[in-house]
C-alpha cells in the first residue's frame, strides 16, 4: 500500500514514551519572537484523601512500578477536595516525597486558598476548572447554543405553549486557554510498525494498520486494536485501566501487558500462536481467547 | 573474582555474536558460572542466537535506569547449567549505555559469576568501547580476509589505549585471536588468507580457528549455540578454543582441506 493512500489519521502522534503531545489549534503569530497556542495534554491527577496513612507512598510506588517508563518524571495534578476540612497539610514537604517517586506535582486542582498560596509559593499552577464542567460531556459545546436552549427545544415539542426562546443560561467566564476536552483519543498508525520503534497513545486507544515486528513496543492508555501480526510487544492500559483490552489477527507477541499485568511469549500456548485473540484482564488473570473468525 | 572477556572485532558480521553465544555455552559446559551480555542496543540478536528471545522481560537498559532489578532482568538457560544472559534493549540506542551505569552492573555480576562475557557491537564508537572497557580479556574475532583483519587492527589499537586498564596503568588487557570462517580448500587454493598471514599483522595469540560451517547458520536459525551441535566442526573448534582458554593444550584441527573419500565428494558432503 503506497503511503499516498494511507488514511488520514485522526491523532497522529510520534513520540517517545513520558513525552507530552500535543495537538495545535490555532495560528502561531509568525512575526512575534515566540509563539503561544493552545494545547490540549493529558495530565494525570492524584486526588488525596489520607496523606498521613502510612501506605501512602508505599501503595504509590507499587502503583508506579507497575508502569516505570510512564510514571517517570510525569506531571501530576493535585486534587486536595476530599481532604477532611482543617487537616494540616504540608504542601512542600508532600510534594518532596512525590518527587522522590519521580512525579512532578505540576498544579492545583481547585482547593482552600491556604492550599492555593502554598501552591503557588511552590510554583505550582492553579487550575480553575470546575469540576462539573471537566466530567460532563456537553453534546452542545462548539455549536453556539446553551445546553438550557436546546433541553427546551425538546420540551417545546411535546407542549406547544411552552415558553418561547427562554434565556439562555449565562455563558461561562472565558478561560484564557481552551479547556482539555475529556473525549478518549484514538491515535492511528496505518503502516507496519518496525522493530526498535515506541508507539504511545495516551489517554485513549491505539490502532495499528499493519503488522507490528519484533522488537517495536506498543503501549496505550487505553485499549490496542492491531490489524495485521502482532510480533512485538503491546501494553495496554498502562494507567492502570485494567478493562483495556488487546486486539489482533496474528498473535505473536513478544510479550503482551495489560494494567501491568504481562505473559511472555514463551507463556503464550501454541494453540492460540498466530490466531485472532482478544486479550484481557479477569480476576487479575490474563485470559488469551480466540476470536470467533469468518475471515478468508 | 570474575574475569571479564569481551567479544569484539571492529568489523561487523564476522562471527562476535555467534563466538560469544558458543564460547559462553562452551565456559558453562565446563562447569563454570557464565553470563553473556548483549552490548549492541538497538540491535540485539544474542537472544535469538541463545534460543531466548520469547522470555524477555527487562533488559540491560532497564537495569541501568533503575527500572528492573539486575535478578529480573538475567535469563537463565535452560539447557546449559550454570549459563545466564542479559539482553539489551531494540527500542533504545546506544546512547542509552552509561559508564556508571554499566560499571555498577559489572561489579554486581562479579559478585556471583566466574565469567562475565561482554558481546560488543561493530564499530570503534560508544557501544563498542563500552563494551571493552572493563574487560580484562579480549577475544579478536577475525575472518581470513583483508578488510576484517585491518579492523582488527584497529581495535586492538582501541583496546590498548582506552581500555579501563590502560588507562589506570594496570597490565593490560589479555588479547586473543580467534579466526573464523574459516575454509580451508579456498586457502589452499590462495583465494583466502592463511592463519599465518592474519597472525603476522595481527601477532597475538592465536586461541581457535572456527571453519567456515552451515550448521551455524542452522544453529541461529534454531536458537541453538552452535557449541552444543557435536557433529559439526564449527561446534568442536569452539569447544577447542574454551579448553584453550583454560590452559588446555589442544592441536588445532579442521585447518587442512579434509581429505574426501569418493562417495563424499560425490555427495558433497561436509559436517
Amino acid at each position: 500500500m503506497g503511503r499516498c493512500c494511507r488514511a488520514v489519521p485522526l491523532c497522529r502522534m510520534r513520540g517517545q514514551v513520558g513525552s507530552d503531545t500535543d495537538m495545535n489549534n490555532q495560528v502561531a503569530f509568525r512575526d512575534a519572537p515566540f509563539q503561544l497556542r493552545g494545547s490540549t495534554f493529558t495530565m494525570m491527577v492524584l486526588k488525596v484523601s489520607d496523606p498521613h496513612n502510612p501506605n501512602f507512598f508505599p501503595v504509590l510506588s507499587g502503583k508506579i512500578a507497575q508502569a516505570p517508563n510512564f510514571f517517570r518524571n510525569a506531571g501530576v495534578v493535585l486534587d486536595l477536595d476530599d481532604l477532611p476540612a482543617g487537616m494540616p497539610f504540608d504542601m512542600d514537604a508532600f510534594c518532596k516525597l512525590l518527587k522522590n517517586l519521580g512525579l512532578m506535582a505540576v498544579g492545583l486542582l481547585g482547593g482552600t486558598k491556604q492550599q492555593q498560596d502554598a501552591a503557588l509559593a511552590r510554583g505550582m499552577a492553579l487550575i480553575a476548572a470546575p469540576r462539573g464542567k471537566v466530567e460532563l460531556f456537553d453534546p452542545l459545546a462548539g455549536t453556539g447554543r446553551s445546553p438550557a436552549q436546546g433541553l427546551a427545544n425538546v420540551q417545546g415539542q411535546g407542549q406547544p405553549h411552552a415558553q418561547a426562546a427562554p434565556n439562555p443560561a449565562p455563558p461561562p467566564a472565558p478561560a484564557p486557554m481552551p479547556e482539555p476536552a475529556p473525549q478518549r483519543n484514538t491515535m492511528v498508525v496505518a503502516e507496519n510498525v518496525r522493530s526498535g520503534r515506541q508507539i504511545y497513545a495516551p489517554g485513549g486507544d491505539l490502532v495499528v494498520i499493519g503488522s507490528v515486528s519484533p522488537g517495536a513496543e506498543l503501549l496505550a492508555d487505553g485499549s490496542i486494536h492491531v490489524y495485521g501480526a502482532l510480533r512485538g510487544r503491546a501494553l495496554a492500559g498502562v494507567s492502570g485501566d485494567q478493562n483495556a483490552r488487546i486486539f489482533c489477527q496474528s498473535l505473536d507477541a513478544e510479550l503482551v501487558s495489560i494494567a501491568g499485568l504481562y505473559r511472555v511469549s514463551e507463556d503464550i500456548g501454541k494453540d492460540i500462536r498466530r490466531r485472532q485473540v482478544q486479550i484481557y484482564l479477569n480476576n487479575g488473570y490474563l485470559h488469551i481467547d480466540p476470536l470467533a473468525t469468518t475471515v478468508a | 573474582m570474575a574475569k571479564i572477556i569481551t567479544m569484539t572485532s571492529g568489523k561487523g558480521g564476522v562471527g562476535k555474536t555467534t563466538s560469544s553465544a558458543a564460547f559462553g555455552t562452551g565456559l558453562a559446559l565446563r562447569g563454570f558460572k557464565t553470563c553473556i551480555i548483549d552490548f549492541d542496543v538497538g540491535l540485539r540478536n544474542l537472544d535469538l542466537i541463545m534460543g531466548c528471545e520469547r522470555r524477555v522481560v527487562f533488559d540491560f537498559i532497564n537495569v541501568i535506569n533503575g527500572e528492573a532489578r539486575l535478578s529480573q532482568a538475567l535469563i537463565k538457560d535452560k539447557r546449559v547449567e550454570n549459563l545466564y544472559i542479559l539482553p539489551t534493549s531494540q527500542t533504545r540506542d546506544k546512547d542509552a549505555l552509561t559508564p556508571e551505569g554499566v560499571g555498577k552492573i559489572l561489579d554486581e555480576l562479579k559478585k556471583e559469576f566466574d565469567y562475565i562475557l561482554c558481546d560488543s557491537p561493530a564499530g570503534i564508537e560508544r557501544g563498542a568501547l563500552m563494551a571493552l572497557y572493563w574487560a580484562d580479556h579480549a577475544i579478536i574475532v577475525t575472518n581470513p580476509e583483508v578488510s576484517s583483519v585491518r579492523d582488527s587492527d584497529r581495535i586492538l589499537g582501541v583496546i590498548q589505549a582506552k581500555s579501563r586498564r590502560a588507562e589506570l596503568g594496570l597490565e593490560p588487557v589479555k588479547e586473543h585471536l580467534l579466526v573464523t570462517r574459516y575454509d580451508p580448500e579456498r586457502v589452499e587454493k590462495g583465494e583466502m588468507l592463511k592463519v599465518e598471514d592474519v597472525l603476522e599483522i595481527l601477532a597475538i595469540p592465536l586461541l581457535g580457528i572456527v571453519p567456515e560451517s552451515p550448521a551455524v547458520l542452522k544453529a541461529s536459525n534454531v536458537g541453538m549455540p552452535v557449541v552444543l551441535d557435536d557433529k559439526s566442526n564449527a561446534g568442536l573448534a569452539y569447544a577447542d578454543a574454551v579448553g584453550r582458554f583454560l590452559g588446555e593444550t589442544i592441536e588445532h584441527r579442521f585447518i587442512k582441506p579434509e581429505k574426501k573419500g569418493f562417495l563424499d565428494r560425490l555427495l558433497r558432503r561436509t559436517a
